[in-house]
């Protein structure tokens, strides 16, 4: 079953390097004109196309970039001739390093705050935690960064700017992007949170959850044996979603704090006209749904004894 | 009895929350228990039972408060304490058995963990002395494989086994108090009888006292020393058990005993084309064959009776005449033509001769539409009614199922009773106006007064309208009211039929025998007779 899924993910990934692909094809204009500006003539252009193997018909065109993308050859950027692959190489760590960070603060933040607020439902603490993190999402993230940047980078506590290089230690960076982390997970933790609390909450109807309030076991153990294995599902779906998120949605934060992450990167790409940076980006983001979304079908999977242990 | 008491209830008051409203469900009820001593409390749904026994373990359920009265156990006043000391009488001393052990178990979670975790959360014993101690109880219940079922999922173990492993964990603690909220109702009669004696034993083995909740006097009379009837959250009467069935006081109590006394008029033996027949069908889930060459008629103005266990195939017999399941060889004839196998080549006309009742009308109607839209759907898109006859056509529909169309009309199935929600079931079918009905334990979920109201309503519309009814159940006083022919099935074979006077009399199939012998009578030593029968034979 799980093989099936995973081959299922692939064969998913597979339609959508052909979306990619299909859309970049759709976009106006010349790329040799772009690249060469207006005071191209005509044998140059021709030249740079057939350099650039602009002239192959749209197929073959696709099975270059696609088998070199599954070898990690992205082909080189059309706007500085690097290789993408390096260009992404430390950008993507950046990015995964964000990533983590952010979801290491939010994960246990939400799955505590909404499993407490499930346990004191209705309480002044229920509604201080639903308050606050519905506010957090209510504002644009480049606002709740700013406010950020005014309260603790105004202040000398945090850097409101990241500047990482290969020698930066990781203590100094989690130190230096603590404040992008921090604008990341007041993001996401409202859908986490109220998730594990409406998850949990819903599952408090159930016979078997009167029976171990029958049986005697204190309030707390109720939640965490009787209702949260029973609410793992939807918890880890939406935890999968907005680590996706995280991974592919984060360009404004990322242009706000000056972060050399994908994000920026494609944004760059896509004010350059980089048709190729772009592709191989859009190919990364939706190659991290995907095994995101996978990783967490599987999870599911494991942890419901029904489908794990058959009759 | 002359033992210490154990429990003792005094003008006790429950209110239920209906909207802002507070309502009295429990008007007043006086208990008093012994050591030892098995109660059985009974009465229809809303009497207040179960409300009564959870009282009983200081528990009232989210939307219930306990509002009046006393609750002393053991000397303890269960509501006075706190919430924590509560807590460390729940499972240790008091325990309880839930309906349905299926759902009363966490499913995700082994069998043997769920056992443990009382004794070792009310530090009774530690967790490897609680694991023997499972095996053990799990041998005395009878449960197969002691050794291992307790490393089993609920989903892994059948319903009359988790019901049988839930009194086995409620006895975890060596509780003084046990409550048994209808225990058997959700079983087979083979398999009650089975809980049953288990039950009855573990309770005298280790001389627990018992609160058993049920809404059949025959089940109850089995087990109780006393029988409490209940009425609308008071109290009707209480006696000895021997004196209770043999003399009871109060005219209710009277018409509980005398519930079972409808049934129908015996028919002339059928004749002509059946409405629908089945013929030689096999059928399977998969590559699991759950039917296997089943073949029967039925006529017009018939009912017959498909009885067996759960997993006899009854209701996949339905779901091949419905279409929903093809099967793999054998046909469904309709008036002497076959019907399309599979469901979406049937024809609308087809669709609209066959229609079915559902057991659950919780779940069968959906909860967002009002009668009139529930009731007026089939009649729309089968016979195109519309506008006023549309409207008209309902009103006669609720008139026929005995609701009133200007109450009715525009409720929700929420705002309606159990009873009241099958009828709208039964309204629904009518609707479309078929020739057959099938009806899929039609009265399971109702008590026997609701139920004896719906057989009546069935016959009626059955002799008004020629209807022919397939009645799957695996109740067999039903099918003694309601029944012309019976067909009884057992793994997915038909292994008797015939006229229902032939199947209530001798000689029976050996597994015929098994289910008429299993229906529990109004005879306090029943059971310990059918036991010795069995026993010796």
């Amino acid at each position: 079953m799980i093989a099936l899924r995973v081959a299922l993910g692939i064969g998913l990934l597979f339609i959508v390097s052909l979306i990619i692909f299909g859309a970049t094809e759709l976009l106006p204009g010349d790329l040799a004109q772009q690249l060469l500006g207006q005071g191209a003539t005509p044998e140059t252009l021709a030249a740079l196309r057939e350099q650039l193997g602009l002239n192959d018909p749209a197929p073959v065109r696709y099975w270059n970039w696609l088998s070199g993308a599954l070898t990690g050859d992205f082909g080189v950027s059309l706007s500085n001739g690097r290789p993408i692959s390096e260009l992404i190489g430390a950008r993507l760590g950046n990015t995964v390093f964000l990533a983590l960070y952010a979801a290491s603060l939010a994960v246990p933040i939400s799955l505590v705050l909404g499993i407490l607020a499930a346990l004191w439902r209705n309480s002044i603490f229920d509604r201080a935690a639903n308050a606050g993190a519905l506010t957090a999402i209510s504002f644009p993230e480049f606002f709740v960064a700013y406010i950020l940047v005014l309260w603790l980078a105004q202040t000398g506590i945090f850097p409101s700017m990241v500047r990482i290089n290969p020698t930066t230690t990781f203590g100094d960076r989690i130190y230096m992007t603590f404040l992008p982390a921090l604008t990341l997970t007041l993001v996401v933790t409202a859908h986490m949170m109220r998730m594990t609390r409406a998850a949990i909450i819903n599952l408090m109807a159930s016979p078997y959850i009167e029976m171990a309030r029958l049986k005697g076991l204190s309030p707390l153990r109720i939640v965490l044996r009787h209702a949260v294995p029973n609410a793992l599902a939807p918890i880890i779906n939406v935890i999968a979603l907005n680590l996706a998120y995280l991974i592919t949605g984060v360009v404004v934060v990322e242009v706000v704090f000056v972060y050399p992450g994908l994000g920026q990167l494609m944004v760059d790409a896509v004010s350059n006209r980089d048709i190729a940076v772009v592709q191989a980006v859009a190919l990364i983001f939706a190659a991290a749904y995907i095994a995101l979304n996978l990783l967490a079908d599987v999870l599911s999977t494991i942890t419901n004894p029904r489908l794990m242990h058959r009759r | 009895m002359d033992r210490e008491v154990l429990l003792e209830i005094r003008g006790l008051r429950i209110e239920g929350r209906s909207g802002e409203e507070w309502t009295e469900i429990v008007k007043g009820i006086d208990l008093t228990l012994h050591k030892g001593e098995v109660l059985g409390l009974i009465g229809e749904s809303g009497a207040g039972k179960s409300t009564v026994g959870l009282a009983a373990m200081g528990f009232a359920r989210d939307g219930c408060r306990i509002s009046g009265g006393s609750i002393v156990f053991d000397g303890i006043d269960l509501r006075t304490i706190s919430e924590k000391q509560k807590r460390d009488l729940r499972g240790a001393r008091i325990a309880y058995v839930a309906q349905s052990a299926a759902a009363s178990f966490n499913p995700a979670h082994k069998l043997i963990d769920q056992y443990c975790e009382a004794p070792v959360v009310h530090h009774v014993m530690g967790r490897e002395e609680a694991e023997r101690d499972a095996i053990d109880l799990y041998r005395r219940m009878q449960l197969p494989d002691p050794e291992s079922i307790g490393f089993r999922y609920p989903h892994q173990v059948s319903g009359g086994q988790l019901q049988r492993a839930m009194t086995a964990m409620a006895m975890s603690c060596r509780p003084d108090l046990i409550i048994f909220d209808e225990p058997t109702t959700a079983l087979d009669v083979t398999t009650q009888i089975e809980v049953l004696a288990a039950i009855r034993d573990i309770v005298r083995q280790f001389d627990t006292a018992a609160i058993y909740i049920t809404h059949d006097l025959a089940v109850v009379a089995q087990a109780a020393d006393r029988i409490k009837v209940l009425l609308r959250g008071d109290e009707v009467e209480e006696a000895e058990t021997r004196q209770m069935l043999d003399a009871p006081r109060e005219d209710y109590t009277k018409s509980l005993w005398a519930v079972r006394t409808f049934a129908r008029a015996e028919q002339p033996p059928a004749s002509g084309t059946p409405i629908v027949s089945v013929r030689n069908v096999t059928a399977a889930y998969g590559t699991v064959n759950v039917l296997e060459d089943v073949s029967f008629d039925i006529h017009a103005g018939r009912t017959v009776a498909v009885v067996g266990e759960s997993g006899s195939g009854k209701s996949t017999t339905a779901r091949v005449i419905t279409g929903l399941l093809p099967p793999k060889s054998g046909e469904v004839l309709f008036e002497g033509n076959a019907l399309p196998a599979a469901l979406r080549r049937r024809t609308r006309e087809q669709l609209r001769q066959v229609q079915m009742i559902y057991q659950m009308a919780d779940t069968a109607l959906n909860p967002k539409l009002t009668l009139r839209e529930l009731i007026g759907r089939p009649a729309q898109m089968y016979l195109g009614l519309k506008g006023r006859v549309l409207e008209e056509r309902v009103k006669e529909l609720l008139n026929l199922i005995e609701l009133d169309p200007a109450t009715y009309i525009d409720r929700l199935p929420g705002e309606l009773s159990g009873g009241q929600k099958q009828r709208i079931g039964i309204a629904r079918a009518l609707a479309a106006e078929p020739k057959l009905i099938i009806c899929d334990e039609v009265t399971s979920a109702l008590d026997q007064i609701v139920q004896e109201g719906i057989l009546k309503l069935l016959n009626r519309l059955q002799e008004e309208f020629g209807l022919a009814y397939m009645f799957i159940t695996h109740d067999l006083a039903t099918v003694r009211a309601i029944a012309d022919e019976v067909v009884v099935m057992q793994q997915g074979r038909v292994v008797e039929q015939g006229t229902k006077a032939e199947m209530f009399a001798p000689p029976h199939e050996p597994y015929t025998e098994l289910l008429l012998s299993s229906v529990p009578e109004m005879d306090p030593d029943w059971l310990t007779r059918l036991l010795e029968r069995r026993g010796a034979a």
